[in-house]
Formats: structure tokens, C-alpha cells, sequence
């Protein structure tokens, strides 16, 4: 019973086990553009994250001024200019291109702790779920008190127990969203498991490597890609947060939440300067949040 | 049931422990350093020395731990480092503060998202279902420091109707209750966000369900068929969640009292970990994790209350 | 008489995101008060939408696109709310398929009953409880009052369908709708709910819509039938006149694709339908059935619309389609019956197995609670032989899948041993097994939508055994496998599709390659064709004696199926509760003397046969659970024959007549003084 309500919250509502739904196979481009077709608040979100995509990779041709160029003359009207058309921070820089050069940043350390997450939970819920018993029992203990931390405070204390680097943030992002996607797979792992289609396979005798592998994780796609994109919004909440509360990536580079964070005390001053940032780092997470409900209820749907 | 919540208690007691053990050994494997802090960056080596030697730092982990365990049971968590005052007055000043405001949101977020996801679900695909979700997923998106931002610029750098900060002191020119207001608001946004999206779905699903079908060609009207037969069992999934959300908003509102100078036990902890007050940061972790426990525990309990098929 | 219930020209169109679709066509039909249609047709044909668009409880996207439908003379169309809530419940009730989804999971049984007339009428909720304890007591359920207490999952299968009748009955409607009433349940079950909806019939007055894709129970309970083909009605008359002179060569298929139980033995080749629907066959101007008929002609079938034309001298008995005279002259060719081959008893044994034990532990694992023991499977004796089909069967909860699994390996037995060979299969879970004896013995499965993974294509699906069975290398598993296709019929471009491009039947093909692609010595089939539309399934039969015959492999059939068994099987093993209580060559265990509850089980089957009558045992109860230890004999709380303490207290003696065994406390006679069998009953006199 506690198994089964605790999956309950961060799993059930989400998972879906791949259903039979129009996979011609089109190529992946034409499948993309399938769904966004179909799913307007998928192509929202599809677009916003493009957009900031864009501006990420192409930070250094695309910002118009290097983002830590301090240039205190602005300061005297800090507010959007034709040179600067987002205005310029306390310090006299460039907030445009220190948000351009700042979505660099959430767009590589974001995703590399989401992947790094997905491959650690992958891997323990393929196990716990395929192998059950014991190692059932370990992984999801295991996963059951880290996740009975609350997540802000136990960020808090391995961050300011090891230091605020870029590598930590990964670890300690990646190692406490492991268990919620572990949950995830070892859900759709014990569905499938009983299908046919394995015993099939174990009669030929196939490896368990070979069966968790090949046969049981393609079926756990669907609902795994919908929950990267839901944890990759959190995620960036999560180092927002990270660099509001001043254990963020470290200084000079631009970080979201710093930026925040840097201005907040101007807020009665220079509102711009918080509020904008502030609403880049909304625009990313909705973008991950909606393209994540498209691609739900597409396959929801059928 | 009351075998299933002994037995449930027993699991707690020993994650308690484990998690008590983990963050203790985290934060004194390099115990010098809290004979260091003590004594300030100026003391000599050896003072240093003697002094980790009077607080008995020189003791294996493991005795220090028991130690550390059996005078927490008995209510003594320590001396902060930081505040110069016993752990356990200053987290129950500071808990105090914050069960006042998870008190308030929590009010306000329940009735809120249930009310809302269950008319929105209640009418799958409707124009009002169509906007709540967007209008859920939206609030589920802003980072609580992010939609902070926009309220204190509106309601406060704008308006100039409310108070920027929330320090509870009437002294500060804003009336207590107003100093609630904007944190209160945050925090629901935030949660009542992702709660709306998911009372809706777990409704969505219950109005597709047979039985509702069977409902309605009894010839029941559709207020009767929501009210009597989809509301029970489209709260089922949705109430451990529900309950799980007073988890976050003991220990989740670092950000909030952070913004609003609120002083809460989220705030302490963000303190304690800056300056890594260690016993501090013990007691708090193992305050959350209660919490959290507790709340899980309830949640099964509820669910089993609501659901006859779980029986244990 | 007035009609309770008439569709007069009714078209209901679909309006999706691949535009609008006509998901019926022209459907007119009428149900006088009291009377009884039934609607048959494969899936996809349209019937539950008739069923919902009765109640006026059509699917978000449809609509009656033309013609009306009418509820005791009024139009439904013309009702406001409160008056279709007036209706429905009331005038008109619904039975539906799987009873358990259908009631309320977190509301007591008697709620959900006093419902019925607290919204139709009666105010006090003390009338509104004794009728519904008067109503569950007409339903046979034992202990009403206790009974409005529980909950839906408090109960078995066959007693929620009870509560869902009774429900219906409430309002005492003068219609009542049933939407596959009974699949899903027991034949045993079934057999007792059929028998409860006829006698409450007479009793309550109520005209029925029977909606169901088994032409048997339709037989048993309907005076008139319809049969829906892609939305459209071909025939419809008098049940008799159609089961006995089917004009539309639909129905002709339908009937003779059907294995019956009183064929004279193994061996009759079914006529399954050639084809299958497809989605254009709605929209065809003329018949839908054209592209799979033998009889089309062009000009009559294709171009023009064909209309309702009188069938047969019955009054009413109506057919669409424009060459019944051609199709009459056609369909005099019956059954192309072989002689019925007698069980080779010699022919080599394959598989041995001596007192196969199957013991599930429950629960327990850290103190807690005391053990259960499930007893799924308990001392199972058997021969499989090679190149001859022996049938498992028996009713869910048996022990026959249980048996399969332990046979294939994928579960271990407890005691007992299977030998194959030299080898002893129960000693052997697959992952201990080597290579060869993997190879030898492999299975396919009962689900054609969890048979082949979503994720592969067919072609891996068919080479991946090809390649760790029997080693080849990529080029020659290619060749082979389309050797494999070409076996099993299917075209070679199915095999870059992926399993949900392909229809059930089509799925439950690649199944069958797939288990062959070892060449095996022994194929087990767990319900290989019961998810499957009866012309499919014939199709799929079909396939499967055909690829044994030339293989010579040993097949074990696992169904509950006895129509299909009887035409299968040369060995027939009938399992209860974990027990083999019948076992011998088909023809020897499908005449008497029987076990019991074989006798049930015959009894119980539906046949496709209006004339069939009552069936002459019908069974109360169910199945005890396995996890009680058995002291007497397993079939002894359900046994219309119990002679008295003895079955309750000793393991009853195995009687055999030759290779035929029965276990059973009753001295039975032996098979010549037998009375005549319901299958010597059918047959001709000599």
C-alpha cells in the first residue's frame, strides 16, 4: 500500500505506457512537426524554448555588447534604450546580452542534470522494477528518503557544504530527480514486464540486460520525454532559485537567478532590472511546461 | 489501520535515523571546523586544539552521533553558532511563524484548486477548462522569486498598497495581517498551479470513467452526477498530493521569507547553511523530514478513509 | 402493439479531426413491448453506438445525422433535459459490459440501488431500500440485506453483472438495453446470467435490445435479431428464419465460421471470412460488404446503393443485398466435413508430465501476516503427443494458464515433472534451459495487443528468434523470414510495419511465425484466438491445423472455448480449480460418461442455435478460492450431482475406461451404456 499511494503524486498522474498511436514512420522532423500541428500549446512551447535555443548557441553574434562590460555612465538612465532595448543593470551592463549570454548557461547545465538524472533513474527503475525483490526494496528506500528531504534545503546544505560550482549543481540536481524518474520507469517497467511480448522473450532467453534494454525501455519513452521536459522547467526554477538565494553558479558570468538576485534591492529604483529577468526565466520554464502538456495529451489522445 | 500506522511509525522512526546520521556525518566529518568558527579567524592553532578537545570533537563519529541523538530526544539540539541561542527555542520561534503562514495559504490554496479543477475537469475541453489549464500551467511556471517580483512591483513599487517586506513587527508601518498578503499570494500562485492541474486531470479522468456513464443514464442530472458520484473518486489521487503540499509549505518557503524578510523556519535554514551552523542545520533537517513523514503518513491514512477498495 | 423502441432511417456521423465519418447507416429497426431484438456484428460494426444512441447518450462528436429514433412513440430528438432524464432509467435501462467499471467504486451497492427510484419518483428512502433488497433478492443474489452493505469490489464478476441487472430493473423499464452483457464472464457464469435475464423477462414484461458479438447467447435469448455490418444493417428478421436460412452473405459467413460444439469430431474446416473491414467500406455507396463477398457483382454491389429487400417467405425477414439468388444457390455447400479422425492413442509422446505441482506462497515476506498458499496447479498428470493437438480447459482461475507457464518454463513448478526428451521441463525454468530445448518448445500467447512489442517492427520481431534459436545471420534470417510470412499468410510488406499498423488477426499471425521461427516440437497456445472477431478467429484456426498437420508438431491448446475445443483437439484435458478432473481422447471426454462439471461446461456453452433450448445444468456459485486447502473434491461446492458427505471429505478415486479418466466419487457407467450426448443428439441418425 505505501508503494502504490507514494507513487502515486510524483508518477501516476503522468504515466502512460507508450499506446498504440500513428508512429508511421515518418522521420523524426515530420513527426516533430506533426505534433506541433496538432497541439497548439505544444508549439508555444516548442517556440519559446527554440527561441532561447537560438540565442544560447548563438550568444556571441546575437548579444550586442559583452555581457560584463560595466559601464557606470548608463546608470544615469539605466532604463530601455535604442542601444540598449532592454536597459542596463546596476552596474551599467547590458541586461539583453547578459540574458543571452545567461541562457547559455541554464540551457547546459539544465539539461545536463536532467540527462544526468534520467540515465541514473533509468537505469534503478529498470532494475528495481525488472528484478524486484530485494534490490526493489534498496532503490526505492533509498529513493523514498531523499525524497522525503525537502529539495531546497538539502540543495542548500550540499551546496554550501561543497561549494557552489556548475559540476555540483549538476550532481545534486541529477541525484535528487534520479528517484522521481526512477519511479517513473519502474511503473511502466512492472506494467511491462507481464506482457507478453517479454515472456516471448525470455523463452527465446534473452539476457535481462537484453529484455530491460530492448524491450521493456523503448515503451517507457513516452511517458520518460514528457517528464524531461517537465523536470528540465524545474530544473531551471531550481538553479533560479539557487542563484537567488546566492548559492548559484559563481560570478562574473551571467546566471538568471543571480541577476535577480543582484538587483533585487534596486526593485523600488530600477524595477526593469528585476522584473525583466524575471520574466525570462518564467518564459523558459512555461515553454517546457506546455510543451510537456502537448505532448501528453497527444499521446493521451491517440 | 492501526497495525498499518504502528508499522508505518517504525518505517519513519528508522529513516529518521538514517537521515538524522547522513546530514550529521555530512556536516562533522571535518568537525574542526566548528572549534574554528567558534573561536574566530584570529584564535592560534592551539586554542583551536584544546577546544576541540573540551567538546569532545576528537571522539569517533559514531559516539558523537549517539550522543548528539540522545540529548535530541530529550529536546536539546544544541547551541547555535550563528545565534548564540539554543537550537531548539530558536526553531520553535521559527516554526512558529511558518505554521502560521502554511496555515493561511494552505486555507486558501485547498478550497481554491479544488473549487477550479474540478469545474474545469468537470467539462473536458470547455473554454473554462481550456483557460484554467493554461492559467494553471502558467502559475506551475513562475519561479516563486520571479512572480514575487511582478507583485511587489505591482503591488508595492506601483499601487504602493501593500508592504515589501513581512518582518511581523507592527512597528514597521504596515499592519501585521498586511504583511501576510503578498507572501500568501505567492505561494498560492506557485502551488496552487500545479494542484489545479492536477485535481483537473484526476476529474477528467473519473468523468470518462463507466460509472459516470451508468450515473447519468440512471437519469440523474449532471449536478448530481458530479456532486454524488465524480467528486469522491476524482479526490482520491489528488488528497496525498494535497497533504504532501503542507510539506512544502513548512520547509519549502526558503524563497518566499527570503523575498519578504519573513521571519521563518525556511529563512533559518537558508541562514544556518550560509554560515554553516551546523546544529542548526541538524535540527532543521530532521524537523523537515518529520514533516514530510508525517504528512505521507496521513495522506495513506486519508486515502484509505476515501478509497474502500484499500483496506489494510 | 406499440413499439417501445424504433430507429426509422437512422444515421449517426462522426465529426473527428479526419473529418466526418458514418458510423451508421440507414439503421431501421423496431422492438414491439416485451419483445426482444438482438444486434450482432464484429467489432467495429456500430452496435454500441445503436445502444447509446437509444438513451440519447452519444459520444462527443456524433450525431444523428438523419432519421429519427423513437422511445415509446416519442422522438427522442424532441426531448428537453428533464424529460430524457425521465426516460433514461426509467423508461429505458442499460446493462453493460464489464459490470465492475460500471458501478461507483467508493459507493455501497445499496446506494447505487436506492438511486434508481429516489430520482424516478419515490421520496422515502425506506421504500426506495426494500425495493432494492426486494430487487437484488429477484436477481438470486443470496443475503440481500447484506448485500447493499458491500462494495462493487467486494464482489465477483457474475454478481456485479447481477447488481447492474437489478439496477436496470429498478425503475421497472419497458426497455431494457444490454451491451454485451456477459463477455468477459465465465461460460458457467454466463450460462446462469443468461438464464436469469429470461426468466426476468417473463416476470417483468420488459422488451430487451441485446446487444453481442457471440451469436450463441444471442440464440438463447432474442426472438428476432439484426445483424450490423459497418454500420449498416444487412439482414434482420426472425431469429429462426435467419439462423436457419441466412440470406446475406455476411451472416452466411458469420454462421459457418463458427466451430460449434456439436460437430461429430475434429477436423471440420471452418469458412472463415475473407478480408477484413476497412475503414473506406463505410463510405462505399453500394454494399459494404462487396469487397469481401464472393458473390459481388459490379454493376449490382458496387455502383449503386442496395436497399432492404425481402429475404425469405417470413414475414419481415429482410437482407441487403441485391443477388440473394445467386448467393442462395451458392450456400447449399455445408460442412466439408472429413472423417472424423480417431485419437491416434500410439502416436509418440512429446510431453510426459506426472504430478505437476504449481504452489504460489502469498504475503508473509516480513512476518506480519500469515502465509497463503495459492494452489494453482495440484498434481497435473498428461501426455502431449506429437503432430496431435491436446486441449486445457476450464473457466478463469483454473489453473490451465498457470500450467502453460510452467510448461514453457516461465514460471517453476514446485513438484512434479514434465519431460520432454530427456530433459525434465520442471525442473527447468527458461533461463536455465539450453539453447535446443528452448527451441523446441515455445508458445503463443492469448492478447494480440500485448503478443508483439509496440516498439519493434515485425520483421525484428521475426528475426530476433531466428537469430538466438537457430544462429543465422542476418541474410539468411531475412530469407527465412519471409519463408515465415509466406507460412502464416501475410503479405511481405507487413514487415516494415510496426504491430499497431496491423489488425488483431493479423498480430496473432506474426505470433504464430514468430513461435514457429524455432521449429519447434511443441507449440503452447494460451486463448489463441479469443480475442479475435469470429471470422477471424475461423481464419486463425484454420492456419494453425494446417501448419501442424504438415509439421508435425505437438500443440497444447489452453481455452475456455469448448465449441473450439471440440474442433481442435484430439486430447482434451478439463481442469477445476487447479485440478485435472477429466481427461482422455476429445471423443471419449465429449460424450458421456462425463465429470460433472464437464457436463456443466457442455451445458453451459453457448450454441448458436435458437432451438437449442435451456441448457439442462445450470451451475450456482463460484469457484472457491484457490488459497483454501481442498479436502474432498474441488468440484464438490458447486456439483449438481453431489452424492452426499463423501465428496466433501475424500479426494475422489480416478475411474478409467481405457485412456479416458474421470475423477469422481460417482460410479459412472461406462461410455456404452451411456445416454446419447448432446454431440450424439446432433448428429444424424446413422
Amino acid at each position: 500500500m505505501t508503494e502504490a499511494t507514494r507513487d502515486i503524486p510524483a508518477a501516476a498522474a503522468y504515466v502512460e505506457v507508450a499506446r498504440a498511436r500513428p508512429r508511421i514512420k515518418l522521420g523524426a522532423l515530420a513527426r516533430v512537426w506533426n505534433l506541433l500541428s496538432y497541439s497548439p500549446i505544444a508549439t508555444v512551447g516548442a517556440a519559446i524554448i527554440l527561441f532561447w535555443c537560438v540565442c544560447a548557441i548563438f550568444a556571441p553574434w546575437v548579444a550586442p555588447y559583452p555581457p560584463n562590460k560595466i559601464d557606470s555612465a548608463l546608470l544615469a538612465y539605466p532604463y530601455p534604450t535604442s542601444q540598449h532595448w532592454l536597459g542596463v543593470d546596476h552596474l551599467g551592463r547590458d541586461i539583453a546580452s547578459r540574458l543571452i549570454w545567461g541562457a547559455r548557461t541554464v540551457l547546459i547545465v539544465a539539461p545536463i542534470a536532467v540527462l544526468t538524472a534520467a540515465a541514473l533513474g533509468t537505469f534503478l527503475g529498470l532494475l528495481s522494477g525488472y528484478r524486484g525483490g530485494a534490490a526493489d526494496a534498496v532503490i526505492m528506500r533509498v529513493g523514498d528518503t531523499l525524497l522525503a528531504f525537502p529539495k531546497i534545503i538539502l540543495y542548500l546544505i550540499i551546496i554550501a557544504k561543497f561549494g557552489a560550482s556548475a559540476f555540483n549543481i549538476v550532481a545534486v540536481i541529477g541525484v535528487t530527480n534520479a528517484p522521481i524518474i526512477a519511479r517513473i520507469v519502474r511503473a511502466v517497467t512492472l506494467d511491462v514486464k507481464n506482457r507478453d511480448y517479454v515472456a516471448a522473450a525470455r523463452m527465446r532467453g534473452e539476457s535481462p540486460l537484453y529484455i530491460m534494454l530492448v524491450e521493456i525501455l523503448p515503451n517507457a519513452r513516452g511517458p520518460l520525454i514528457v517528464d524531461l521536459f517537465l523536470r528540465l522547467g524545474y530544473t531551471t526554477i531550481a538553479i533560479g532559485v539557487l542563484g537567488f538565494l546566492g548559492v548559484g553558479l559563481p560570478p562574473p558570468d551571467p546566471d538568471w537567478g543571480g541577476m535577480i538576485k543582484e538587483t533585487y534591492g534596486m526593485l523600488f529604483v530600477w524595477p526593469h532590472m528585476t522584473i525583466i529577468p524575471s520574466i525570462a526565466i518564467s518564459s523558459l520554464v512555461i515553454g517546457c511546461n506546455f510543451l510537456a502538456t502537448g505532448l501528453r495529451e497527444s499521446s493521451v489522445d491517440g | 489501520m492501526l497495525r498499518y500506522t504502528a508499522k508505518q511509525l517504525a518505517n519513519m522512526a528508522i529513516t529518521l535515523f538514517a537521515v538524522s546520521f547522513l546530514v550529521f556525518a555530512l556536516n562533522e566529518l571535518s568537525p574542526g571546523d566548528v572549534a574554528r568558527k567558534l573561536l574566530g579567524a584570529y584564535a592560534t592553532q592551539s586554542q583551536v586544539d584544546i577546544l576541540y578537545k573540551e567538546m569532545g570533537l576528537d571522539r569517533p563519529l559514531i559516539v558523537r552521533y549517539l550522543e548528539y541523538m540522545g540529548n535530541a530526544l530529550a529536546g536539546d539540539f544544541g547551541q547555535s553558532l550563528v545565534f548564540r541561542r539554543p537550537v531548539s527555542e530558536l526553531l520553535f520561534d521559527r516554526l512558529g511563524n511558518t505554521m502560521i503562514l502554511a496555515a493561511i495559504s494552505f486555507a486558501v490554496i485547498v478550497p481554491l484548486s479544488m473549487l477550479l479543477g474540478v469545474l474545469a475537469g468537470m467539462r473536458e475541453r470547455s473554454l473554462f477548462d481550456r483557460a484554467i489549464s493554461v492559467f494553471s500551467s502558467i502559475c506551475a511556471s513562475i519561479p516563486e522569486f520571479a512572480m514575487g517580483v511582478f507583485l511587489l512591483a505591482i503591488f508595492v513599487v506601483w499601487l504602493g498598497m501593500l508592504p515589501g517586506v513581512s518582518p511581523l513587527r507592527a512597528d514597521s508601518g504596515w499592519a501585521v495581517w498586511m504583511q501576510f498578503v503578498l507572501p500568501v499570494l505567492v505561494v498560492t500562485f506557485y502551488d496552487a498551479g500545479y494542484l489545479i492541474s492536477m485535481i483537473r486531470s484526476s476529474m477528467v479522468e473519473v468523468m470518462r470513467s463507466a460509472y459516470i456513464r451508468t450515473a447519468t443514464l440512471k437519469g440523474m442530472s449532471f449536478r448530481g452526477v458530479v456532486a454524488k458520484h465524480a467528486l469522491r473518486n476524482a479526490l482520491i489521487t489528488p488528497f496525498t498530493v494535497i497533504l504532501l503540499q503542507l510539506n512544502y509549505l513548512v520547509s519549502g518557503l526558503v524563497v518566499v521569507e527570503t523575498l519578504f524578510a519573513y521571519p521563518g523556519f525556511g529563512r533559518l535554514m537558508l541562514e544556518a547553511a550560509l554560515s554553516k551552523d551546523i546544529a542548526v542545520i541538524e535540527a532543521g533537517t530532521l524537523v523537515a523530514v518529520s514533516v514530510t513523514m508525517l504528512t505521507q503518513l496521513f495522506g495513506d491514512l486519508g486515502y484509505m478513509l476515501l478509497d474502500p477498495r484499500i483496506r489494510v | 402493439m406499440a413499439d417501445v423502441l424504433v430507429f426509422d432511417k437512422v444515421s449517426i456521423d462522426y465529426r473527428g479531426k479526419a473529418g466526418v465519418q458514418r458510423i451508421l447507416n440507414d439503421v431501421s429497426f423496431s422492438i414491439p413491448a416485451g419483445g426482444s431484438m438482438g444486434l450482432v456484428g464484429e467489432s467495429g460494426c456500430g452496435k454500441s453506438t445503436v445502444a447509446l444512441a437509444a438513451m440519447r447518450y452519444l459520444p462527443r462528436g456524433m450525431t444523428v445525422a438523419e432519421g429519427r429514433i423513437s422511445v415509446e412513440g416519442r422522438d427522442t430528438a424532441g426531448l428537453s433535459d428533464a424529460e430524457l432524464r425521465r426516460v433514461r432509467g426509467n423508461r429505458v435501462a442499460m446493462i453493460y459490459q464489464d459490470p465492475m467499471s460500471s458501478l461507483n467504486p467508493v459507493m455501497t451497492v445499496g446506494e447505487q440501488l436506492m438511486e434508481v427510484p429516489l430520482l424516478h419518483g419515490v421520496t422515502d428512502r425506506a421504500v426506495a431500500f426494500q425495493r432494492a433488497v426486494a430487487m437484488l433478492g429477484e436477481v438470486r443474489l443470496p443475503d440481500a440485506e447484506a448485500m447493499m452493505a458491500r462494495y462493487p469490489h467486494q464482489l465477483s464478476g457474475g454478481q456485479q453483472q447481477r447488481v447492474v441487472i437489478a439496477m436496470a430493473l429498478m425503475a421497472e423499464p419497458a426497455l431494457l438495453i444490454m451491451d454485451e452483457p456477459t463477455t468477459g464472464l465465465d461460460v458457467t457464469i454466463e450460462a446462469a446470467i443468461l438464464e436469469l435475464v429470461r426468466e426476468l423477462r417473463s416476470k417483468f414484461g420488459a422488451a430487451i435490445l441485446f446487444i453481442s458479438h457471440n451469436l450463441g447467447t444471442v440464440a438463447r435469448i432474442c426472438d428476432r435479431i439484426g445483424v450490423l455490418y459497418a454500420g449498416r444493417l444487412v439482414e434482420t428478421g426472425d431469429i429462426r428464419s435467419v439462423f436457419h436460412r441466412p440470406a446475406h452473405p455476411y451472416t452466411h459467413g458469420l454462421l459457418s465460421a463458427l466451430p460449434r460444439i456439436d460437430a461429430r469430431g475434429k477436423g471440420a474446416r471452418l469458412h472463415p471470412i475473407e478480408g477484413t473491414l476497412a475503414a473506406a467500406d463505410r463510405a462505399r455507396p453500394g454494399c459494404a460488404f462487396s469487397p469481401r463477398c464472393p458473390h459481388m457483382a459490379p454493376a449490382e454491389c458496387v455502383e449503386r446503393s442496395v436497399p432492404m429487400v425481402p429475404a425469405s417467405p417470413a414475414a419481415d425477414h429482410l437482407a441487403r443485398c441485391a443477388r440473394l439468388e445467386a448467393v442462395r444457390k451458392a450456400s447449399q455447400a455445408a460442412w466439408r466435413a472429413r472423417p472424423p479422425a480417431e485419437a491416434e492413442v500410439d502416436a509418440p509422446i512429446l510431453l510426459d508430465v506426472r504430478h505437476l505441482t504449481k504452489n504460489y506462497e502469498l504475503g508473509g515476506r516480513f512476518g506480519g501476516r500469515a502465509k497463503r498458499v495459492v494452489r494453482a496447479l495440484s498434481d497435473a498428470n498428461f501426455q502431449a503427443r506429437a503432430g496431435q493437438t491436446l486441449a486445457i480447459v476450464g473457466e478463469s482461475g483454473c489453473g490451465k494458464s498457470t500450467l502453460a507457464k510452467t510448461i514453457s518454463g516461465l514460471i517453476p513448478a514446485s513438484a512434479g515433472e514434465a519431460r520432454l526428451g530427456d530433459a525434465d521441463l520442471a525442473q527447468l525454468p527458461v533461463d536455465k534451459r539450453p539453447r535446443d530445448l528452448r527451441r523446441r518448445i515455445q508458445m503463443v500467447f492469448q492478447n494480440p495487443d500485448s503478443t508483439l512489442n509496440p516498439s519493434h517492427s515485425v520483421e525484428f520481431a521475426l528475426a530476433r528468434p531466428l537469430k538466438v534459436l537457430r544462429g543465422m545471420g542476418s541474410g539468411e534470417a531475412k530469407r527465412e523470414v519471409a519463408r515465415l510470412m509466406e507460412q502464416v499468410q501475410l503479405p511481405p510488406d507487413l514487415l516494415r510495419r510496426m504491430p499497431h499498423q496491423l489488425s488483431g488477426g493479423q498480430r496473432q499471425r506474426v505470433a504464430i511465425a514468430r513461435a514457429l521461427a524455432g521449429e519447434p516440437d511443441l507449440v503452447v497456445a494460451d486463448e489463441p484466438v479469443s480475442a479475435l472477431d469470429v471470422s477471424v478467429q475461423a481464419a486463425i484456426l484454420n492456419l494453425l491445423s494446417d501448419l501442424l498437420e504438415r509439421s508435425h508438431v505437438g500443440l497444447i491448446v489452453i481455452s475456455h472455448d469448448l465449441a473450439l475445443v471440440r474442433h481442435m483437439a484430439d486430447w482434451v484435458a478439463v481442469m477445476y480449480l487447479g485440478r485435472i478432473v477429466e481427461y482422455g481422447p476429445a471423443d471419449a471426454v465429449f460424450r458421456p460418461p462425463y465429470h460433472p462439471y464437464t457436463e456443466a461446461l457442455l451445458a453451459a456453452a453457448p450454441k448458436p442455435d435458437p432451438d437449442a433450448g435451456a441448457p439442462t445444468v445450470v451451475l450456482g456459485g463460484a469457484m472457491p478460492s484457490s488459497t483454501q486447502a481442498i479436502v474432498g473434491c474441488p468440484f464438490a461446492s458447486r456439483c449438481p450431482r453431489k452424492i452426499g458427505a463423501i465428496c466433501d471429505t475424500e479426494t475422489p478415486p480416478v475411474r478409467r475406461f481405457g485412456v479416458h479418466s474421470i475423477a469422481c466419487h460417482i460410479d459412472l457407467p461406462p461410455p456404452a451404456a451411456g445416454i446419447r450426448s448432446q454431440a450424439d443428439a446432433a448428429a444424424p441418425p446413422p
